[in-house]
């Protein structure tokens, strides 16, 4: 079982680093935990230029100069949770919707046509209305078009997670958003998610259940940046450590204006994102790093080559959306409206290879 | 009676026990693991044991070794 | 203090028996040492000469005796010897050693996995001798082996630890202890390879065939201390400022 120390500690720990640590750690050639929370403290600050090369030269190293495009499918927007920082909470007066299983694969359909070879499925949590069946019903219309689906939508068992790999879902994405347990049990005021312990151990279910790639993550804004980045680093070591075939990706979605109008509990600068990523990627050279359409063109164009390896593009957060772009209803305000042939110029260039396809779904069983 | 121990042919009487055959051989029974026809032999079986014509035996004793 | 299996050791050297010019030097340098476990080997009798008895030398009760298979060449050989090991009164313990090349020693990777498998499943504790790779030693854990035994260089070389890198991988991603086995050839070879985070050494032919075979056990006995005292020491890091090699990333785009 995975146990994370408390905030508290990780902030003393966090805290505690010298300036000596952080050049030892800059360029030690395997990093613990301690080092990364070096990285992440406030006297590494100034140190974000150095940062920044190191892990360019990582991130270079180990994913050459690419960068994987992906689109997410928002396939349900209902949810029988309440956290206050979403605007699919069960709470909010928006729009909700289903998609059917044809109109999903007609959504999907259009991502194909635009050149998406990735996709992202993702649903609020209502398993009485979009449960296992659906999403295994689905991939098996999508896999011949896709040369990989993953999926984030409520936690699973490890044979439901089994069941869908053999229908063709590859990777599960599902962010603890925050590991500390009292500010998430602020924020999660009703539903299944309520159970953070759950919701910790879904991770290892789905690398159990076979799954080639598990992402993790944090949603920034809600507990302190720092410490949220040494719990992810723990948690991917963890997960390293006990499922080695699996791979492994990391994403912090900065929180955007959403439905319902939640403050975010702390400030989350892009020179805090770019930090968390830059130490994320010096601590763990082999995990992919995703940066999402919620950060703007601006940045994104920024911060090719220096850490993140995963894009997504052209995206739309309400269910529907591809096919009428005056859908209602998102799950939040996108920050990079670029379509993918506008990311995929501004990828080229600044000198990288905008990878549109890697795998195939002839390779998976 | 025949037997062969460890490749080698060796006569005996034919009420010998494997016991009394370690002991003839100048043996301690204690350190020496014995095969019979390719089945392990139980210390405490070395007594009851009665060899008999034909058997492959194989005595075998810790050795040093890396 | 080390643990494998439900057992701990005070003393992180263990010892190999073999190549020893006589057992009274045997004996003396197990002490020397201070080593809790020792293996051996299981040969036939030479009925020729009965009394060349190891055991007359080994006492049973001041270390563990870790039988090895040495001389099996495949799973189904080292099954068996592990078999008359345990009829031997050796316990569960064993050392699996499955070595077909009888010119280089080294570890059949695919039969040492299935006799893995097997012995595990069998109630051994197996702790199992490979070549240093990484991914070989996961399958092994997967199966159950309480320890795994990564080669620093070929049984007998003396090279030391040429196996260095993968031995650290092996190391970072293990969940079992690792002990380094094989071709460490000097006391300063036993405490790199604490140094570098293994749970214990192995050593055999460096010591049984050193000028004097209990001075050198002595020798490494320190030499494994002094490794492992650094490692939790916590080895000060090789610092050196980050070179502009490349020109500066440049961070102007981020607006705050």
């Amino acid at each position: 079982m995975f146990t994370i120390p408390s905030f508290a500690h990780l902030t003393d720990q966090i805290n505690s680093c010298t300036d000596e640590d952080i050049k030892r750690s800059l360029s030690a050639p395997h990093l613990s935990t301690q080092d990364l929370a070096a990285l992440l403290s406030p006297a590494a600050d100034k140190h974000l230029e150095a940062m920044a090369e190191r892990s360019a030269e990582i991130t270079a190293r180990r994913f050459g100069r690419t960068t994987q495009i992906y689109a997410p499918l928002y396939v349900s927007s209902f949810c029988i949770n309440r956290c206050s920082y979403c605007g699919f909470s069960a709470g909010n007066k928006i729009e909700r919707r289903i998609l059917s299983l044809d109109e999903a694969e007609a959504e999907a359909m259009i991502l194909h046509q635009r050149g998406f070879n990735h996709t992202l499925l993702v649903s609020g949590e209502a398993p009485a209305k979009l449960g296992v069946d659906y999403l295994e019903k689905l991939a098996l219309r999508l896999r011949e078009r896709f040369a990989s689906i993953s999926i984030e939508v409520q936690p699973l068992s490890t044979e439901e997670y089994a069941r869908l790999f053999t229908a063709g879902v590859t990777s599960v994405a599902i962010y603890q958003e925050t590991y500390d347990r009292d500010i998430y049990d602020r924020v999660h005021l009703a539903g299944q998610k309520c159970d953070y312990d759950f919701r910790l151990e879904t991770p290892a279910r789905a690398a159990a259940g076979a799954m080639r790639e598990v992402g993790i993550g944090a949603l920034l804004g809600l507990a302190d940046w720092r410490a949220e980045g040494l719990s992810l680093g723990m948690h991917l070591a963890w997960l390293r450590k006990n499922f080695w075939r699996t791979a492994l990706t990391v994403s912090f979605p900065r929180l955007r204006p959403a439905a319902g109008e939640f403050q975010p509990l702390c400030e989350v600068t892009e020179r805090d994102l770019s930090h968390l990523i830059f130490a994320l990627r010096i601590f763990d050279p082999d995990v992919g790093i995703i940066l999402s359409t919620r950060e703007e063109a601006r940045y994104r164009n920024g911060m090719l080559g220096l850490g993140p390896t995963r894009y997504s593009a052209g995206s739309c957060t309400a269910p529907g959306g591809y096919s009428d772009p005056d859908t209602a209803g998102e799950q939040f305000s996108i920050g990079d409206h670029r379509s993918i042939d506008e990311v995929c110029t501004a990828i080229r260039q600044k000198g990288f290879d905008p990878v549109r396809k890697d795998w195939d779904a002839a390779f998976q069983l | 009676m025949k037997i062969t121990c460890n490749g080698e042919t060796k006569e005996i009487t034919p009420d010998t026990t494997l016991m009394s055959f370690i002991r003839d051989m100048d043996l301690n029974p204690d350190t020496v693991v014995a095969e019979c026809d390719g089945r392990i032999i139980k210390r405490d079986e070395y007594d009851t044991l009665l060899l008999s014509e034909g058997n492959l035996l194989e005595l075998i004793r810790f050795v040093g070794g890396g | 203090m080390l643990k494998i299996a439900e057992k701990t050791f005070r003393s992180r050297l263990f010892l190999g028996t073999g190549k020893f010019d006589s057992a009274e030097t045997l004996k003396k340098a197990i002490e020397a040492s201070g080593s809790e476990m020792i293996t051996v080997a299981l040969r036939r009798v030479d009925l020729n000469d009965p009394a060349d008895d190891i055991m007359n030398v080994l006492d049973r009760t001041k270390y563990l005796f870790l039988p090895n298979t040495s001389g099996a060449r495949d799973a189904a050989e080292a099954v068996r010897l592990a078999r008359l090991a345990r009829a031997a009164g050796s316990g569960d313990w064993l050392k699996l050693e499955v070595t077909p090349d009888p010119r280089t020693l080294l570890p059949d990777p695919i039969e040492t996995l299935k006799a893995t498998e097997e012995l595990v499943k069998d109630g051994f504790i197996v702790l199992p001798y490979i070549n240093a790779d990484p991914i070989l030693a996961l399958r092994l854990q997967d199966a159950g082996a309480a320890a795994v035994m990564p080669l620093g260089a070929p049984i007998g070389t003396n090279l030391g630890l040429i196996t260095k890198f993968q031995v650290e991988i092996i190391i970072d991603q293990a969940r079992v202890p690792v002990v380094v086995d094989a071709g460490l050839g000097a006391p300063s070879d036993a405490a790199l390879a604490m140094e570098i985070g293994a749970d214990a050494v192995l050593v055999n032919t460096a010591i049984s065939i050193a000028g004097d075979p209990v001075k050198m056990a002595a020798a490494f006995a320190l030499a494994v201390e002094a490794g492992r005292a650094a490692y939790e020491a916590g080895l000060g890091k090789k610092s050196s400022e980050a070179s502009a090699s490349s020109p500066l990333t440049g961070l102007d785009f981020i607006k705050d």
